[in-house]
C-alpha cells in the first residue's frame, strides 16, 4: 500500500517505568490513520508542529502497534524530538506519513525467533499481536532499563518472551551466549529469526545467524532525513547477495528497501 | 491568477506553469514523492545530481540535524545519466512540468559529454549545471569558486546542449558571487540558481569525533536562507539573466522573500525532507499568498524589493 501524509490527533500518552523525574519510556497514542493495510516493522515518520524551524527532520518510529481504534509508537526519549514529543497532550496534532518501508516475514508451522533489544521491542508488539500462530513464536528480550519500562506485558499474553537484564560485567557474555543457544536451537528447526535493536545487538545476531545457518532478519534504524528514498543519508552496504543485480556491493536506502534486511545480504 | 513565468535565458527560454520547483538532491528523481501530491502541479522539478557513471558518494555517517537546518555529506552518489534517462525520465510528466537534470562531473570534458547526451533527450527542458558541489574531492567547489573555471564549464556545456536551457548553479562559498555568476552569464548561461550549500561541519563532543564520516558538508535549510536571500539579491543586481533563488524555503512567505529579492523562480530544497509534501503544498499556496501580497503575477513581483 502507497504511504500517505496526513495530520492525526493525540489521544493519550502512557508512561511506563516508575513514576519519578527522568521518566523516559511512553506509548504515544494516535487516532487511527485509516490506512487500509499496514505489516509489522513498517515505519512512520512523525513531526509534530512543534519542532518549528529548529528541528528540521521528522523523526522515524517503528509502527508498534495498530488497533482498530488507535495507532501506537512505543518511544523513549533520546534527543531534542523525542523530548518535544513527549510534551505532546491530548488533541495535539501530528503530521505522520506512512506506512514506510518493508516488513518482517511471517511464517507459519515454524518456530520464530524474536530477538528484541531495548527499544527494538516496539515493532514485535504487532508482530506477536497478528501472527496467526502464536504458539509457534518466542521471544528474547535484552534490555538495560527495568523491564517495566517496555511494554512487555502485550507481549507476554500472546508469545513465551524470556528477559535478561544487562547490568553489570559479565551480563553480557551471558546476554550473547543466550542468542547463540536459541539462535542454533531455531536453526536446527529449520525456523526463522527476527531481530530488532542496537546496532551492536544486531550484529551479533547476523553473526551468530551467518555461523549457524540460521535465516534470519534485521531491522535496521539508521538516522533518515526523509524516510521517503529521497535524501539517501539512511544508505547501508548490501552485498553479493541482494536480490538486485545492479545494486550489489552497492549502497541502497534503508527506508525504502528495508527497514528489514535479510542478514545475510546486508553487511553491518 | 496566472503563475506561468517565462525565463528568458541567452540562447533558450524556459517556460514555468508556476515558479515553484523542487531543489536537485532533496527530491530524488521525482518519483519517490508520487504518494504526497501531484508532481505535474509543480513548476519544475530538479532531479538528483547526474554523473556519467554512477557514483557510489561518501561514507557514512552523510547527514546530521543542526540548528534549524541540516548537513549533508552524500557525495552525489547516484545512478548514472543512462539509467536516469532509461528507466527514470519516462515515468516522470515531463510533458506537463518542466523536468530539469542537475549535471555533476568532474572536468570540463567529462560535463562536455553530460551535455551532449542529456541534450538528446527530448524529456528534459534544462539543464542545470552542479559548479558547487562541496562534498566531492574533485571538481566541486573548485569550478564553482574559480570564474575561469566556471567558465569554461558552462561554456562546454552551452555549445554541447544547444536545445536546452543551461541553468548554473552557484556556491555561496564564495569572496563574491556576483563575479561567479557574471563568468556564467559571459560563457552563455541562460539563468543561474542559487545557492547550493554552505560548507559547514558538526562535531560529537562526547566521541571528539566529527559528525559526518567526511568531516566537511553542506548546509542547508532554513538557517541558510538570509545567506540565500542576500546572494539572489546580489546576483539579481549584478546580472541580466534570471536567477533562481534557493536555501531554506518552508513556507509561501519565504518563497514571497526570494521573490522581492529578485528571484524569478525558487526552488524548495530541504524542506521536502521536513515533510514531504512541502513543494506540492506551497505550490498550492502560492496563489493565494501572492493575492494577499497585492502581486498580481510573479512578474511584478519579481525584484520589487524597496530599498529606499
Amino acid at each position: 500500500m502507497p504511504p500517505t501524509i496526513k495530520t492525526l490527533k493525540v489521544l493519550d500518552l502512557v508512561p511506563f517505568g516508575r513514576p519519578g523525574r527522568g521518566r523516559k519510556f511512553f506509548a504515544l497514542r494516535l487516532e487511527h490513520p485509516a490506512w487500509p493495510d499496514w505489516n509489522p516493522g513498517q515505519f512512520l515518520m512523525l513531526r509534530p508542529p512543534s519542532f518549528g524551524r529548529e528541528l528540521l527532520w521528522a523523526r522515524p518510529f517503528s509502527i508498534c502497534h495498530m488497533t482498530s481504534r488507535h495507532l501506537i509508537c512505543f518511544i523513549k526519549v533520546e534527543g531534542r524530538g523525542t523530548e518535544k514529543i513527549s510534551e505532546l497532550t491530548r488533541g495535539d496534532e501530528v503530521l505522520v506519513w506512512g506506512p514506510l518501508g518493508n516488513y518482517f516475514a511471517v511464517e507459519t508451522g515454524v518456530p520464530t525467533l524474536l530477538l528484541a533489544g531495548g527499544m527494538g521491542i516496539a515493532p514485535f508488539v504487532g508482530y506477536v499481536n497478528r501472527h496467526p500462530q502464536p504458539w509457534n513464536v518466542s521471544m528474547l528480550f535484552a534490555h538495560r532499563d527495568p523491564a517495566e519500562c517496555y511494554p512487555l506485558d502485550s507481549i507476554n499474553e500472546r508469545v513465551a518472551a524470556d528477559c535478561l537484564r544487562e547490568q553489570e560485567d559479565g551480563d553480557l557474555d551471558n546476554l550473547i551466549f543466550a542468542i547463540q543457544e536459541k539462535i542454533r536451537d531455531c536453526a536446527e528447526q529449520g525456523g526463522l529469526v527476527l531481530a530488532c535493536g542496537p546496532l551492536p545487538f544486531l550484529r551479533t545476531a547476523r553473526e551468530i545467524s551467518l555461523e549457524t545457518g540460521a535465516r534470519t532478519q534485521i531491522s535496521l534504524e539508521n538516522k533518515m532525513a526523509c524516510g521517503v528514498g529521497a535524501c539517501l543519508g539512511c544508505v547501508c552496504q548490501v552485498n553479493d547477495n541482494w536480490p538486485v543485480a545492479a545494486k550489489r556491493g552497492g549502497l541502497v536506502q534503508t527506508c525504502v528497501n528495508g527497514p528489514v534486511f535479510w542478514a545475510d545480504q546486508v553487511e553491518i | 491568477m496566472d503563475l506561468s513565468v517565462l525565463l528568458k535565458g541567452q540562447k533558450r527560454d524556459l517556460y514555468l506553469k508556476n515558479p515553484s520547483l523542487a531543489a536537485s538532491g532533496t527530491f530524488g528523481y521525482g518519483l519517490e514523492f508520487r504518494p504526497y501530491g501531484d508532481l505535474a502541479s509543480l513548476g519544475g522539478i530538479v532531479v538528483k545530481g547526474l554523473s556519467l557513471k554512477p557514483r557510489r558518494g561518501n561514507p557514512s555517517p552523510r547527514v546530521c540535524e543542526t540548528a534549524s537546518g541540516m548537513l549533508n555529506s552524500i557525495g552525489l552518489q547516484n545512478d548514472g545519466v543512462d539509467n536516469f534517462l532509461r528507466d527514470k525520465l519516462p515515468l516522470l510528466p515531463w510533458k506537463e512540468t518542466a523536468i530539469i537534470a542537475n549535471m555533476y562531473a568532474t572536468s570540463v570534458d567529462e560535463f562536455a559529454k553530460l551535455a551532449a547526451i542529456l541534450n538528446a533527450a527530448e524529456g528534459v527542458a534544462a539543464l542545470e549545471v552542479n559548479v558547487s558541489c562541496p562534498n566531492v574531492r574533485e571538481g566541486g567547489i573548485i569550478f564553482g569558486s574559480d570564474p575561469d573555471l566556471c567558465a569554461q564549464i558552462t561554456g562546454a556545456v552551452r555549445k554541447n546542449a544547444p536545445d536546452k536551457f543551461v541553468i548554473v548553479k552557484l556556491s555561496p562559498n564564495v569572496t563574491d558571487i556576483t563575479l561567479i555568476g557574471k563568468a556564467a552569464e559571459n560563457a552563455g548561461a541562460d539563468c543561474v540558481s542559487a545557492i547550493n550549500t554552505l560548507s559547514g561541519m558538526a562535531i560529537d563532543v562526547q566521541r571528539r569525533k566529527p559528525v559526518l564520516a567526511n568531516v566537511i558538508g553542506g548546509l542547508s535549510g532554513p538557517a541558510i536562507k538570509p545567506v540565500a536571500l542576500r546572494c539572489v539579491w546580489q546576483l539579481a543586481g549584478a546580472l541580466k539573466i534570471p536567477v533562481i533563488g534557493i536555501g531554506g524555503i518552508c513556507s509561501t512567505r519565504d518563497i514571497l522573500e526570494f521573490l522581492l529579492a529578485g528571484a524569478s523562480a525558487i526552488q524548495v530544497g530541504t524542506g521536502n525532507f521536513a515533510r514531504p509534501d512541502m513543494s506540492f503544498k506551497l505550490a498550492a499556496e502560492l496563489p493565494d499568498a501572492l493575492r494577499k501580497a497585492g502581486a498580481a503575477s510573479v512578474k511584478e513581483i519579481t525584484r520589487a524589493l524597496k530599498t529606499d
